[in-house]
């Protein structure tokens, strides 16, 4: 940690020039700040991070990267979610400098590269499960993160427990519900976005809890 | 936020030398209450100690036949973990009952041990509370205080502890791994969290500079029959009013083996010793659960605003002991 700090600096979109470690600038004293190197979207980032700073502001100030939304910044709206080695976490509540090393994917790259929208990105236009789109990123990301756990047969509150270990988890509107209820949508889309997360998640628009909610 | 320095510890011991050397350190896991905690200006440390990437990530099976937790597992991987979901269906349940999706992938075994108290005047730096600075008062025992402690509270602090999962554990007779000066100890789960008596600052029994390193339940052959059920204010996403973790065996119609612990109630994970001998021995009836329940809530001092949590709690409990027994004659 802090070895390489001059070996490398941003490659952030709005960088170029400089040569300097972005995030540095005048502020706390240089036992306060360290060398990390984070890969965004599948790019590398070394930056020098005050130690204070949290993922959210360093992707949105320091990477140009403002798809992430600050909302409520104590980790209880889930505007920021982003996946952090795969995984959704609240990155207003993780320090940069704790990720060294670590994958992010925010919404921005959620995608890949091309020009082809992610499929819960398509099925939220599909279904227009937003209204204002402040939390629409968070949602997405948090989906995203929601759909690999089922996958993996991570259970939720709401999982019949009779669910042998491991088998993926069908998600139908319950579990939907459930395993986004770390983002908050002040518009109420709820319904929709339910409705989008289930399209992405290949559930049959009749699903078996057709009915039970509303 | 005050600035402070960073260490990456490697090991459980070079983490507790770093620690040992500065007297303002904290040990960082998920960082989900800490970080948050810095933000508002409780938590003002020098330097962190990240413990989030020790070597104790695992959940494995000791020969005894006991299961081992490391410190650093994300609460997410323990609710999952098929030994978990067969062996402690509880501990899986309350894990699940806690947080948000985001949250359960950061927040780490050791971490959800030592979350503080949602209690909303300790997050205000303008308002008194004992808890954050000791002999400034209690904003909450003539404040707002509905979801406060109804058990084990002094005039010093009404708070209670926040986790889920840590009722899970005291129900399991789960125990708490320590690393410290003098090497390591264990504590048991139900003994690991204080009341807060004239020291509400200090929540747990740990010592300075000690870390957690691991959690064990006990040896389990099977299931262990139990199950966790929380009460909260929105069906998901929020603290428990009242929660209820119960572990229940029953032989002949009559109980052979009774865990009982309430979250929600207390400034710790409240095991119900009472109601757990009240139990033991008499028969697995929803009469006996509701006289040995009641045992032990007869101990409650409700204050002015949240008496509606002992009938919460009462009926919780039965409800879980109920099926629990019903589950058990099948």
């Amino acid at each position: 940690m802090g070895s390489d700090m001059h070996d490398s600096t941003s490659g952030g979109p709005s960088g170029g020039g400089g040569g300097a470690p972005r995030g540095a600038g005048a502020g706390p004293p240089p036992e306060h700040r360290s060398a990390t190197t984070l890969r965004v979207n599948g790019k590398p980032h070394t930056l020098l991070v005050d130690h204070r700073r949290v993922l959210l502001d360093v992707l949105r100030e320091d990477l140009d990267l403002t798809g992430s939304k600050k909302g409520c910044d104590h980790g209880q709206c889930g505007a920021c979610t982003v996946l952090v080695d795969g995984r959704r976490m609240n990155s207003c509540l993780l320090l940069a400098v704790s990720l060294d090393g670590s994958e992010i994917t925010t919404i921005e790259g959620l995608a890949g590269d091309g020009e082809e929208l992610h499929p819960l990105q398509r099925a939220f236009l599909d279904r227009d499960a937003f209204q204002c789109g402040y939390c629409t990123p968070g949602q997405i990301c948090s989906a995203a993160g929601a759909m690999s756990e089922a996958a993996a047969g991570h259970p939720s509150h709401v999982t019949d427990p009779a669910l042998p270990s491991g088998r993926p988890v069908p998600l139908d509107r319950a579990e939907i519900r459930e395993r986004l209820s770390g983002n908050l949508c002040r518009c109420g889309a709820y319904p929709r976005i339910v409705e989008a997360v289930r399209d992405a998640a290949g559930q049959d628009a009749a699903g078996r809890t057709e009915g039970v909610i509303r | 936020m005050r600035s402070f320095g960073y260490v990456r510890a490697t090991s459980v011991e070079e983490a507790a030398r770093a620690f040992a050397a500065r007297p303002g350190a904290r040990y960082l896991g998920g960082g989900t209450n800490l970080v948050d905690l810095m933000k508002l200006g409780v938590e003002r440390p020098d330097v962190l100690v990240d413990v989030s990437r020790l070597p104790l990530d695992r959940v494995e099976e000791l020969p005894d036949g006991s299961l081992r937790v490391g410190a650093t597992v994300r609460n997410s991987d323990l609710a999952a973990h098929p030994l978990v979901r067969d062996r402690y269906p509880a501990l899986s349940q309350a894990l699940l009952a806690g947080a948000s999706g985001q949250l359960r992938n950061a927040a780490t075994t050791g971490g959800n041990l030592l979350q503080r108290t949602r209690c909303p005047y300790f997050q205000d730096l303008s308002k008194p509370c004992n808890k954050r600075e000791p002999g400034t008062g209690c904003g909450a025992r003539e404040g707002v205080h509905r979801d406060h402690a109804v058990l084990g509270w002094s005039e010093q602090c009404i708070a209670t502890h926040p986790s889920d999962m840590a009722v899970a554990l005291a129900a399991l007779d789960a125990r708490v791994e320590l690393y410290g000066d003098e090497g390591g100890r264990e504590v048991p789960a139900a003994e690991f969290h204080r009341l807060p008596g004239d020291h509400p600052e200090r929540d747990t029994v740990i010592r300075p500079g000690e870390l957690i390193t691991g959690v064990v339940l006990p040896t389990a052959t099977g299931r262990v029959p139990s199950a966790y059920r929380k009460a909260r204010d929105r069906a998901s996403y929020a603290f428990a009013l009242a929660s209820v973790a119960a572990v229940l065996r029953v032989s002949d119609g009559a109980v052979a083996q009774a865990g009982l612990a309430f979250g929600g109630l207390a400034h710790r994970p409240w095991r119900a010793a009472r109601a757990e001998e009240a139990l033991v021995g008499g028969p697995a009836t929803a009469q006996a659960f509701e006289r040995a329940v009641d045992a032990e809530l007869a101990a409650a001092r409700p204050l002015r605003d949240n008496a509606y949590k002992v009938p919460l709690a009462r009926a919780l409990a039965v409800d879980v002991l109920t099926r629990l027994a019903r589950a058990g004659a099948a």
